[in-house]
């Protein structure tokens, strides 16, 4: 996974609140078992015209040429909220975006961003709309930067907010790390566990109807 | 900060969490043990082909269980090929990795098959004090059984999978109380929606909230899963309930379930797992069962939730809160005005089915309603039982004949309508009362209207031809 440290970039805003993971990327758009091939369906919806086919429609943010280019996303409040679906995680990631900059996100689709290398940065709201104002002068050259070590994001005046993260999710993004193959490093720890926790609860680990 | 240190009172939430710490990792966050891993087509395939292709294996195969419930058709007869036009692939993938990786699979004729929530109780496979995960939201839905149970990512499936555990930040308490009783005709998925409506779809946000007072406790096995189900929807890490003897009664001899001296030993350490009476919680909400009414949604969020015999708020009047642009857009999705009554808007179609509202209780109740009467003329209306067996029970008790002659559709199990995946919808602009936990932006097909209510409410509802109220009709002679 790529590591995050810091990036400065073009940020694009969708400043709403609740948007689900069925608008960041509808069922319909999941065509394969797979993570790629998706950011052509990230925000199919709103960013179509009509559904089946893919005329722009130019009232979408996305489809401003002034944020092309952009690895930032502003937001609302519960960003990310309904369905676990991965995908909408990986479909923002090969659009481009390497960072989700919201009031506040949902759970599960804050870990998703997590294990995929995507920043998840809560701020307060009116600092996202100081954002978005810095941004609409000139989205190309106002760019946002982000710093996770010190975690601050800076507004491109200068203005700065700082974002709370785990110390472990910290390291696994700085780091790049496959949260797999850190924890099979523990697996004599994971296996210890289970042989005491099975005499303590057999019941649990007992397992199926002919048993 | 949580009251969990281990010292003096700990919640239920404390006792299911220390019980599973492996080790601590940094800053307070844990390795956790995982009991049971449940896998579906939509996103569990990815995850074991992920695993498979990494060139890892399952570490303990008699915990995984999988189903066919996302993708599959629910006509009768169906079969592989689906009505998504690239739907056979997940089937396809999900059948072929789960018998490579030795896992439990409950394929499409397997009289077992049906909603991963709704058959994960009925096999006994969630019991008490169990970590349970699924890449799938509504796993809150199973911690009605007292077990610490939440939905993932295909990735941390992948890593549940591989592990046996998952690196997890510890989520704040909540405890929400509900006193008094529900009232006649008043369901738990009302009482959902009026929380949700009152605290916001960000309400319970990153939090484990804990159900409990008088009407939790009074509620049966089937109206804590759909009360559970929709914690997902207040943005919540997950729900949970203590186990009592409902909780119990349920699972006694389900066939995943304990038996035996196992059992005897599994209900001693049940009777353990509730919050000790002092217990702290970073959050607390009350409510009060008695003031809920039968709610529906109007607009494209949980959240926007409203006793059917009211109107569409304005504003000014929203309970939770919302931004104007949000309030606006989901009033010009909807085609819905401020100030609308709701019991007047008159409906396309109605459906009943997912892991929210699709359980035999829920069947009984609405056939209830239904027997002796008719679906308004031009409504279509749609049943799809959340398991095979309890589209078996519902037959066996003539249930099916009951919608079949009202003029519902009867189908074979899983999530259908729920959503919209590419195969059937309802169409553009077409206002669906559903019993359903999603009425977000096209979720239920394109441009399609979704109003969540009960069961009972979308059979008033199919029947008067336009939202109704479900205790204005009462149960037919």
């Amino acid at each position: 996974m790529t590591p995050f440290t810091e990036l400065l970039g073009i940020a694009v805003p969708l400043l709403r609140p609740n948007v689900d993971t069925d608008a960041i990327i509808p069922s319909r758009e999941i065509k394969g078992v797979g993570k790629a091939g998706l950011a052509q369906g990230l925000f199919a919806g709103w960013r179509y015209a009509r559904v089946g086919d893919r005329t722009p429609d130019p009232d979408f943010v996305l489809n401003d040429p002034a944020y092309a280019g952009a690895s930032i996303l502003l937001s609302g409040e519960n960003f990310g909220c309904g369905s676990s679906r991965e995908h909408a995680v990986w479909a923002l990631a090969e659009y481009g975006f390497r960072a989700i900059i919201a009031v506040s996100f949902s759970p599960i689709f804050e870990n998703n961003c997590l294990r995929n290398g995507v920043l998840a940065a809560s701020v307060n709201g009116a600092f996202i709309d100081h954002l978005a104002a810095c941004v609409a002068v000139d989205p190309q050259a106002a760019r946002i930067k982000i710093d996770l070590q010190a975690q601050v994001v800076r507004a491109p005046d200068g203005r700065e907010a700082r974002f709370p993260i785990t110390p472990e999710a910290k390291m696994m993004l700085t780091q790049g790390l496959d949260a797999i193959a850190v924890t099979l490093a523990s697996i004599d720890e994971i296996t210890a566990f289970r042989t005491r926790d099975r005499a303590l609860h057999p019941w649990v680990y007992a397992g199926g109807p002919a048993s | 900060m949580t009251a969990a240190s281990g010292v003096g009172p700990t919640s239920l939430f404390d006792k299911l969490w220390a019980s599973h710490v492996i080790k601590p990792l940094q800053g307070g966050d844990v390795l956790l043990n995982i009991d049971r891993i449940w896998l579906h087509e939509r996103t569990g395939a990815v995850a074991l082909k992920s695993l498979m292709a990494a060139g890892r294996s399952v570490l303990a195969p008699q915990q995984v269980f999988v189903t066919m419930d996302h993708i599959v058709d629910t006509f009768p007869g169906r079969g592989d090929a689906t009505l998504m036009p690239t739907g056979s692939a997940f089937i396809l993938a999900t059948r072929e990795a789960a018998l490579a990786a030795g896992i439990t699979l409950f394929d499409l004729n397997d009289p077992r098959q049906g909603i991963t929530h709704v058959i994960s109780p009925e096999l006994g496979v969630v019991i008490p004090g169990v970590t349970l995960i699924c890449p799938d939201s509504h796993t809150c839905t199973q911690g009605a059984f007292g077990a610490l149970a939440w939905g993932v990512g295909s990735t941390e499936a992948e890593h549940a999978l591989a592990t046996g555990a998952l690196r997890v930040a510890k989520p704040a308490s909540m405890r929400i109380t509900v006193d008094g009783r529900l009232g006649p005709g008043v369901t738990a998925k009302d009482l959902a929606l009026h929380i949700l409506g009152e605290l916001s779809a960000a309400g319970g946000a990153g939090a484990m909230i804990e159900y409990a007072g008088e009407a939790i406790s009074a509620l049966p096995m089937e109206a804590r899963m759909t009360l559970c189900n929709m914690a997902t929807e207040l943005a919540a890490f997950s729900a949970v309930i203590a186990p009592d003897a409902v909780a119990v009664d349920y699972l006694r001899g389900r066939p995943f379930a304990p038996k035996g001296d196992d059992m005897e030993r599994a209900e001693a350490y049940w009777r353990t797992l509730r919050s000790d009476d002092d217990a702290g919680f970073d959050r607390q909400a009350q409510f009060d069962a008695a003031r809920v009414a039968p709610t529906v949604t109007w607009g494209t969020s949980p959240q926007h939730a409203s006793p059917i015999d009211g109107r569409v708020p304005a504003f000014e009047q929203l309970t939770h809160k919302d931004t104007r642009e949000s309030y606006d857009r989901a009033l010009a999705y909807m085609g819905v005005e401020p100030g609308a009554r709701l019991a007047d808007l008159r409906i396309d179609a109605a459906f009943i089915g997912s892991c929210t509202n699709s359980r035999i209780d829920d069947l009984r109740r609405t056939a209830a309603l239904l027997r002796g009467r008719k679906v308004a003329d031009g409504v279509r209306a749609i049943c799809v039982p959340g398991s095979s067996a309890v589209k078996r029970q519902a037959e066996a008790e003539g249930l099916d004949v009951v919608f079949q002659e009202a003029g519902f559709e009867w189908r074979e199990a899983g999530c259908s309508m729920c959503f919209f995946a590419g195969g059937e919808s309802f169409g553009p602009g077409q206002r669906v009362v559903t019993s359903t936990n999603r009425n977000f932006e096209s979720r239920q097909g394109p441009r399609t209207r979704s109003h969540l209510a009960s069961p009972e409410t979308v059979a008033a509802s199919a029947i008067a031809g336009r939202l109704a109220d479900p205790r204005t009709i009462g149960a037919a002679q």
